[in-house]
């Protein structure tokens, strides 16, 4: 009995000493998607490839619920815990690079030749992260529906000028066959609202915060910032658009019973829609209301923390995950758009002639990025309550005042955010 | 020279505190040091996510919330100098804009924004303009939901623990039943009323058309100014009958048997025995209630983030809601906390005034 404990403590005696013969540094992540399988299992497997690659670094992952992973990351930073590698969602990083919590890449940049602009993150000059993917909106439309109602199909070299535009919803709420002409997505409350609706607020001119000059005043509640507010409430006012108080129900599933006529959506709503409506289905540009159709651009990217005391190992392993095979593979399993050319021919989808090939043009050509300041933080969430507030018939030209006065006045708080 | 037996006391005491010592510790970091954290907090410009470092700001968190203006206006006139009418035969007024945004003529009411208008003599308008609108709707929102919701649901109360008071059997299922919705989450009820306040195929909707054979016409509780407080309250009142039923309940049984027997003895009825003997010997159960009560509804806030975030139009804002989207996701956390000092501020004078009322007249 004496003699197996002996064993046992020489033998853990080994395991210990020759785990640290091999001495590799632990790198630690943080991800963003806990509970979603299929992303789980990529991210994993990028990370024992590149295990198995070196013999310097394990990185070790540590997987968040999307809806805390932001609050986890704040709370760590407090605490000075952050991580080696962290996923920041693009419109966000501004602020946490702002606030210190990520430091620059230090990737060789000719690696980053040909991807989506929307995939880079940038703040004042520096590179902090790299996306795998990105996504684009598009109207989804049926073509039957819009041949039996005379209405043009735009492309990309011509999107639906604003009178267009409008045009064809009311065309398309006289017909009597839908509910609503367009599905704005009400219902999806959160960063939907400055993601899918700020790019028509910028298609009309204006902004949510006019970067150059580091305020709202005169960007969101200037000339174009009012017109675009009373379109805005016009949609609501007029019917042609279910409100605030939308179901997320019929959100899923109102396009595609026929309930709405058209929908602004993004690519990962995409294949349900396909499959649905085969080659009927349509993914049109967004309309030029007059300064160039314009869609929302950025989302989850990988970065590294300020505090990381090994950022060679975690620009290596940003290095290593950004391989052409990587992109594809998520984009395969979770139906996001490849950030280069070669990726998206290794798909299915996205490859040309693919059926969600538009959204790749899409994203080059019409992807706008969210206003890119430390300010968008409040910004994008003083944006939605506006937008909200105007859609329930709130006066538009004091709404957007108050909206540009609260963020004027963050970003006095913070001094300027400089 | 103490003798032994205050030694003995001592020594209990000592054993006494050492064991109240950890739950101490406990309450004076989670709750008595936040708390006052809470009021240092107010004062600075303190930011969830910063790299500045906090500054002293002094009151200015509260000046920007509490922040009022007033504004007359006098309608507008044409060339000829008479006023200006819509089609309806009102007066048109100037818009309030052209004084908020104007800071070299009023610099008083700059950034200022509608509260509410007052009609005067002679066409004038009064404009209540405040600092901080929001904070406004959220306060009287808030207040309204107390004023409101304390006394019937005190009430509905009583009433069910005076029915659940009597020796029946199986009285016990209906207590359960009462009390059920308590032990619920508020965020598991609030999800499930939103279904049956849903606009288009909620359940309170299917049931009135039912009942009115057709005739009535589907309304959007939660999606209507007009009806998405009330919505709150009745939902909430419903949830929290239960707890203070029981409360109402241990009360009641406290009450001797005997004096119900003199009261039928004198041969009172049962609006006498209630009104002269089980009302006064509620008293106390009756203050412990209000203040309960009171306490509850003014920290209203999971129903509101999960049933409408505030909206439509700012008609369900609260305080505690307030304070958590600006702490939180505004990351001001010297502005959530301001509101929270604010709060406490009244829930303790109103808490002291209620004890005024309360106290023993001798």
């Amino acid at each position: 009995m004496k003699q197996i404990v002996i064993t046992k403590i020489i033998a853990c005696f080994f395991i210990f000493t020759s785990s640290s013969v091999f001495a590799q540094t632990q790198l630690s992540m943080w991800y963003h998607g806990a509970g979603n399988h299929v992303e789980g299992e990529i991210v994993q497997q990028i990370i024992d490839d590149f295990n198995a690659s070196q013999s310097d670094w394990v990185v070790a992952l540590e997987s968040f619920p999307q809806e805390s992973y932001n609050d986890s990351v704040t709370a760590a930073a407090l605490a000075g815990n952050l991580p080696d590698i962290i996923d920041v969602d693009g419109p966000i990083l501004p602020n946490w690079a702002w606030a210190g919590y990520m430091a620059p890449l230090t990737i060789d940049e000719s690696k980053l030749d040909g991807f989506l602009p929307g995939s880079l993150g940038r703040w004042n000059g520096e590179l902090y992260a790299v996306g795998l993917w990105d996504a684009a909106c598009a109207i989804f439309a049926r073509k039957s529906v819009l041949e039996a109602n005379g209405i043009r199909i735009p492309t990309l070299d011509a999107p639906w000028s604003h009178e267009e535009f409008d045009a064809a919803l009311v065309t398309l709420q006289n017909s009597g066959d839908f509910d609503y002409a367009l599905d704005l997505g009400m219902a999806w409350t959160g960063e939907w609202y400055p993601y899918a609706f700020g790019p028509f607020l910028q298609s009309f001119g204006g902004d949510i915060i006019d970067v150059e000059a580091n305020m709202a005043d005169g960007a969101l509640n200037g000339d174009a910032g009012l017109a675009f507010g009373e379109f805005w409430q016009s949609l609501f006012a007029r019917n042609l658009v279910p409100g605030t108080s939308q179901d997320g129900a019929d959100r899923e599933t109102g396009f595609i019973n026929g309930s709405y006529a058209l929908q602004w959506n993004g690519n990962w709503a995409a294949l349900p829609a396909l499959e649905a409506f085969g080659d009927d289905m349509l993914f049109l540009p967004a309309p030029d209301f007059g300064t160039g159709p314009k869609i929302g651009a950025a989302s989850w990217q990988f970065g590294i923390s300020s505090t990381s005391e090994h950022k060679d190992g975690a620009s290596a392993f940003i290095e290593f995950a950004i391989q052409d095979k990587y992109l594809s593979a998520f984009s395969k399993g979770i139906g996001l758009i490849p950030p280069t050319e070669a990726a998206s021919a290794m798909t299915p989808n996205y490859s040309p002639g693919g059926p969600l090939e538009v959204f790749y043009g899409l994203s080059n050509a019409q992807a706008t990025l969210r206003a890119v300041t430390p300010a968008y933080v409040v910004g994008g969430k003083v944006f939605e309550k506006a937008m909200a507030d105007i859609a329930n018939g709130a006066d538009v030209a004091d709404t957007l005042d108050a909206a540009a006065d609260e963020i004027d006045a963050d970003i006095d708080q913070n001094n300027g955010y400089q | 020279m103490p003798n032994n037996k205050v030694l003995a006391i001592r020594r209990q005491n000592f054993a006494g505190w050492s064991m109240a010592l950890p739950a101490c510790l406990l309450v004076f970091t989670f709750l008595i040091l936040p708390f006052f954290m809470a009021f240092g907090l107010s004062l600075t410009n303190q930011r969830l996510v910063s790299p500045n470092p906090t500054e002293f700001v002094g009151f200015d968190n509260f000046r920007q919330m509490l922040g009022i203006g007033l504004l007359t206006m006098e309608p507008d006139v044409d060339d000829t100098g008479n006023i200006k009418i819509d089609q309806e035969g009102n007066p048109i007024y100037p818009r309030v804009r052209n004084f908020t945004r104007n800071q070299d003529d009023y610099p008083q009411y700059f950034k200022k924004r509608e509260w509410f208008r007052i009609g005067l003599p002679n066409d004038k308008m009064l404009v209540v303009l405040s600092q901080d609108v929001v904070f406004m709707k959220a306060l009287s929102n808030t207040l309204l939901f107390a004023l409101i919701v304390c006394p019937i649901q005190a009430g509905f109360a009583l009433g069910l623990a005076l029915l659940i008071n009597q020796p029946l059997r199986g009285i016990n299922i209906f207590r359960t039943v009462y009390f059920a919705p308590v032990v619920i989450s508020m965020v598991v009820v609030s999800l499930l009323w939103r279904f049956i306040y849903d606009g288009q195929n909620g359940l309170l909707n299917a049931l009135l058309q039912m009942f009115s054979l057709g005739l009535f016409e589907p309304v959007d509780w939660l999606g209507n100014t007009t009806t998405a407080l009330p919505a709150i309250m009745a939902m909430s009142i419903w949830q929290g009958v239960g707890f203070h039923m029981v409360i109402w309940l241990s009360g009641l049984q406290t009450i001797p048997i005997s004096h119900y027997e003199v009261a039928r003895i004198e041969g009172a009825t049962r609006w006498q025995t209630f009104r002269y003997v089980t009302w006064p010997s509620l008293r106390n159960t009756a203050i412990l209630v209000m203040v309960i009560i009171t306490m509850q509804a003014f920290t209203l806030y999971p129903q509101v983030q999960v049933m409408t975030r505030g909206g439509p139009l700012d008609s369900t804002q609260s305080l505690v809601f307030q304070a958590v989207v600006r702490g939180y996701e505004k990351q001001d956390i010297s502005g959530g906390s301001a509101i929270s000092v604010l709060l406490f501020l009244l829930v303790l004078s109103i808490s002291l005034f209620q004890r005024y009322l309360t106290r023993e007249k001798d």
